[in-house]
């Protein structure tokens, strides 16, 4: 079995992972989403837009659900503090996702404008407002939490809801949703033709842009921003306890990892090239392939939020010491064991059988199909 | 944490869990129906049979949809409500909940999409693997949830620690075999065989009746009697497996649903019909068949059950002992190597949760006053008449699902039952019945485990999150919004779709299709 210090740091690995999974898979079906009323001008063609994910999205929407129940197996007290602290953001990505089973099953079973119309914009938030939240939640975790724990650890959450969309928080989100849209975008473009091909190829450009643009932005922001760091000694292979560490804030400390480790900037430099690949890859029609470089954006985005922070995962603003770490937010060491044998055993067939859905329903949807598939498509 | 916070974290879980499980059900017993009339069309070659799986598939996505919907909830309610269950046993509780998604959601998730849409697509042999996969994956994923639950009920394979303050796993084994949560899987299954099975009788039953569609109603009639038949004799059986392993685990929960006060000499009576009253703690009338409880729950002659009221008093003891050893853990919390009290702790330890019992009345157990432990001992067995009744009408409901299907069944192999039009009508007016005896019956499991969230261990009232009741005012709103509006949808698309029963196909051959021609 692996010692205690490993498996905690391949449980963060692990979860980047997921999110990332997550950001590719189900991104694409919620960009697709967000671009639904945009870029399908008629119910046919919003039928068009609609199919390219509909035998994909719930599928995909595992990977959230996964994430959800992998960050409660493998950092318990994160998802405690995280999901119960963040109460109203939780509630808005859980709300906004309740239209998108009913919006894309229910939607085209009944003939009526009013019906369908109420349903796009329900999918249009499904797939918009979650994204953003996350973005915006990452920018709070960037810059620590007001929360603290008591002996027994129960947590207290003593920030507001408003206080969460300060300015770099839903700079963050900008970056997030726009990752999303470009993600989307990207393959939209290869599951479609003709007139919505076109639209969505301008979204793709644009959206692109503004994820490359604002993730600078949101990088200089970083650098003047206060991070944390832990002054007491660090016995990573000890039993989880937040509360026996010491932590200071320290402007520009987010910064340090990539100091120490020159190599990792590659990771924000994955962001931003791959951006500007997939953005040129979508200007030259090769969606597919601006699929894998908007892809490869996300991984460098992520790593970079997720580097930075090393090894904290959700500071606290209000009593650093309560802050959660890789190192005391983490299961007992059974548990970080058995879910990554779980997770080795389950990944690769889920991405067997994914990709074999994907083959099977591979092809371009048109408006021919829609019409010769009235009843049974989406 | 004030009591409107709990009382209003708790009716938003049962609120949100109760309306998950109306969708649930049918997933669980309809998509094993699929895959029976699926594998006749691949056999038989007949495109009728193809039509079933179509059609009752439609109705199927109609109702998956809205388990999808409120599935994603449950999954982070934990998190948002419950945050100090969450920690507290989430070294435990997450695995079962990771590993439903990594082994079952995912590939249920991912082939509803194929069975939908791979028609065109799929030789007819790997669309009845779909299929096939699609059942058993959506079983696979009931069977991680009851490990959870199993695991709430009679928390096996773990143990306290003092330096992390929760519990932690110590064989995931045990928590895997679990009786407690085999013995629920496989009765929850046969609930959901139940409802997929009455669900099909009833609406095919309506076609008779109308005369419509007659081949196609009666081959989905006979399909969903004899698996109905099969699947409510093994509910039966399979809640009398649950009720065994309940008098082991929650002798509590055991007492209270038969409104046993006193303990009696083995083997003790079944309480058929009772008045209980829980202010004088006796039964105002009771109607009593001798032996029958001592039998199914002991399957002895001599084994005791134990009476509320001697539940009660073991458990005054039980809180005693726990005062100690919550005071030594706040000893502990402060100093991990203060070796008298880590003495003291490992004593009690077993304890702990009876001694957490009492911060519902006294933050400093030690500062309890007797009467409040007699208050606390008092709360260690639910409130009995409504355990006693949602309990007698599941029961009910579970033989007379077996009665009707064992009718349809006998009148189908004697190929008369379309002229029994009592028994059509019987089966249409049942058709809600599986719905209303599966949430008695999550009733019966989850209210009859108060005052706990795990049994001995973590007491309801210290699981919550620390929210505002505002809060929690709001989110309750938004749900029970949510909710009505996504009903009335589901609904209106699912009598809209019954009505037009295979029609809604566009195949050109059935009822409303021809009759129009």
């Amino acid at each position: 079995m692996l010692d205690y210090e490993s498996l905690k740091i391949i449980w963060w690995l692990l979860v980047g992972v997921l999110l990332l999974g997550f950001a590719i898979m189900d991104g694409h079906d919620m960009g697709v989403g967000t671009l639904l009323p945009f870029v399908g001008k008629t119910d046919l063609e919003r039928r068009v837009v609609i199919n390219t994910v509909g035998p994909h999205w719930d599928g995909n929407q595992v990977w959230f659900i996964t994430g959800g129940g992998a960050i409660f197996a493998a950092w318990p007290l994160v998802y405690a503090t995280a999901f119960s602290g963040f109460y109203w953001a939780m509630l808005a990505v859980l709300w906004a996702l309740f239209f998108r089973p009913v919006g894309f099953d229910y939607r085209s079973k009944i003939e009526n404008t009013t019906w369908r119309t109420t349903w796009d914009w329900g999918l249009f938030v499904g797939g918009f407002v979650p994204p953003v939240i996350f973005g915006v939640a990452f920018g709070n975790l960037l810059q620590g939490v007001p929360f603290h724990f008591d002996d027994n650890l129960v947590s207290y959450y003593t920030g507001t809801f408003w206080e969460l969309l300060n300015p770099f928080a839903l700079l963050a989100g900008v970056v997030s949703s726009a990752m999303i849209t470009f993600q989307g975008a990207n393959y939209l473009m290869h599951r479609t033709e003709g007139a919505i091909f076109e639209r969505t190829r301008i979204w793709a450009m644009l959206s692109g842009l503004v994820m490359i643009a604002t993730f600078i932005l949101a990088g200089f922001f970083v650098a003047g921003l206060p991070g944390f760091v832990i002054t007491s000694s660090v016995d990573p292979g000890a039993l989880p306890n937040p509360m026996d560490k010491s932590v200071v804030i320290q402007v520009g400390a987010w910064l340090d990892n990539f100091n120490a480790q020159p190599l990792l900037w590659a990771l924000p430099a994955l962001g931003v090239l791959g951006g500007l690949a997939g953005v040129v890859l979508a200007y030259l029609r090769k969606p597919l392939t601006a699929f894998v470089a908007s892809s490869l954006a996300m991984a460098g985005i992520i790593g970079t939020a997720g580097v930075a922070m090393f090894p904290f995962v959700m500071p606290s603003s209000s009593d650093p010491r309560s802050s959660l770490t890789v190192w005391d937010a983490v299961s007992s060491h059974l548990t970080l064991g058995l879910m990554f044998w779980a997770t080795v055993i389950f990944m690769p067939l889920i991405i067997f059988y994914t990709s074999w859905a994907y083959k099977v329903m591979a092809g371009k949807i048109t408006t021919d199909f829609i019409k010769a598939h009235d009843k049974a498509a989406y | 944490m004030t009591e409107t916070m709990i009382e209003l974290s708790r009716l938003q879980f049962a609120a949100t869990a109760m309306y998950h499980f109306l969708f649930v059900p049918l997933t669980l017993g309809l998509s094993f129906l699929l895959v029976i009339m699926e594998s006749i069309y691949v056999v038989t070659g007949k495109t009728i049979y193809k039509d079933m799986t179509k059609f009752w598939g439609k109705l199927f996505g109609i109702n998956f949809a809205l388990g999808v919907t409120t599935g994603i909830t449950m999954e982070f309610q934990f998190g948002t409500n419950w945050a100090y269950y969450s920690h507290y046993v989430g070294d435990i509780f997450g695995a079962p909940l990771a590993i439903e998604g990594l082994m079952a959601f995912f590939l249920e998730s991912t082939l509803i999409g194929l069975f939908f849409f791979g028609w065109d697509k799929l030789s007819r042999h790997k669309h009845l693997l779909v299929t096939t996969l699609l059942a058993v994956a959506s079983n696979l994923s009931a069977l991680w949830i009851l490990i959870a639950n199993g695991w709430m009920q009679d928390p096996v394979g773990a143990e306290f620690s003092y330096t992390t303050m929760r519990m932690e796993l110590t064989s995931f084994w045990d928590v895997m075999f679990n009786p407690t949560a085999q013995a629920k899987f496989v009765h929850t299954v046969s609930a959901g065989y139940v409802t997929g099975s009455m669900f099909v009788l009833g609406i095919s039953s309506w076609y008779l009746l109308k005369g419509r569609d007659v081949e196609f109603a009666r081959r989905s009639f006979r399909i969903a009697a004899a698996f109905g038949f099969a699947s409510a004799l093994s509910v039966i059986v399979l809640g009398d497996e649950s009720g065994y392993a309940m008098t082991e685990s929650q002798k509590s929960k055991l007492a209270a649903i038969e409104a046993m006060w006193e303990t009696e000499p083995a083997p003790a009576g079944f309480n058929l019909l009772a008045w209980p009253n829980d202010a004088t703690q006796s039964n105002d009338w009771q109607v009593e068949i001798p032996w029958v409880l001592g039998l199914i729950a002991t399957r002895s002659t001599t084994e005791q059950i134990p009476g509320i009221k001697e539940i009660r008093a073991q458990n005054l003891e039980r809180i005693e002992s726990g005062i100690l050893a919550v005071k030594a853990l706040e000893r502990l919390r402060k100093n991990k190597d203060d070796a008298d009290a880590k003495l003291v702790f490992d004593a009690h330890q077993k304890n702990l949760g009876y001694g957490l019992l009492l911060k519902k009345y006294s933050p400093d157990v030690a500062q309890a006053t007797p009467a409040m432990i007699q208050q606390a001992a008092h709360d260690t067995v639910p409130q009995v008449a409504p355990l006693f009744w949602t309990f007698r009408i599941m029961v009910v409901l579970g033989f007379a699902f077996a009665l009707l299907f064992g009718l349809a069944f006998w009148y189908s192999l004697k190929n008369t039952f379309v002229e029994k039009t009592w028994l059509l009508r019987w089966a249409v007016w049942f058709i809600p019945m599986p719905w209303i005896a599966a949430e008695m019956g999550w009733f019966v499991a989850e209210y009859g485990r108060q005052p706990w969230s795990i049994f001995g261990v973590l007491p309801t009232h210290l699981s919550v999150s620390t929210l505002s009741e505002g809060s929690l005012y709001g989110s309750l709103a938004g749900f029970l919004g949510f909710y009505t509006l996504l009903l009335v949808a589901e609904l209106y698309l699912m009598f809209k779709f019954a009505r037009l029963g295979p029609s809604s196909l566009g195949t050109g051959k059935y009822h409303h299709e021809t009759a129009a021609a």
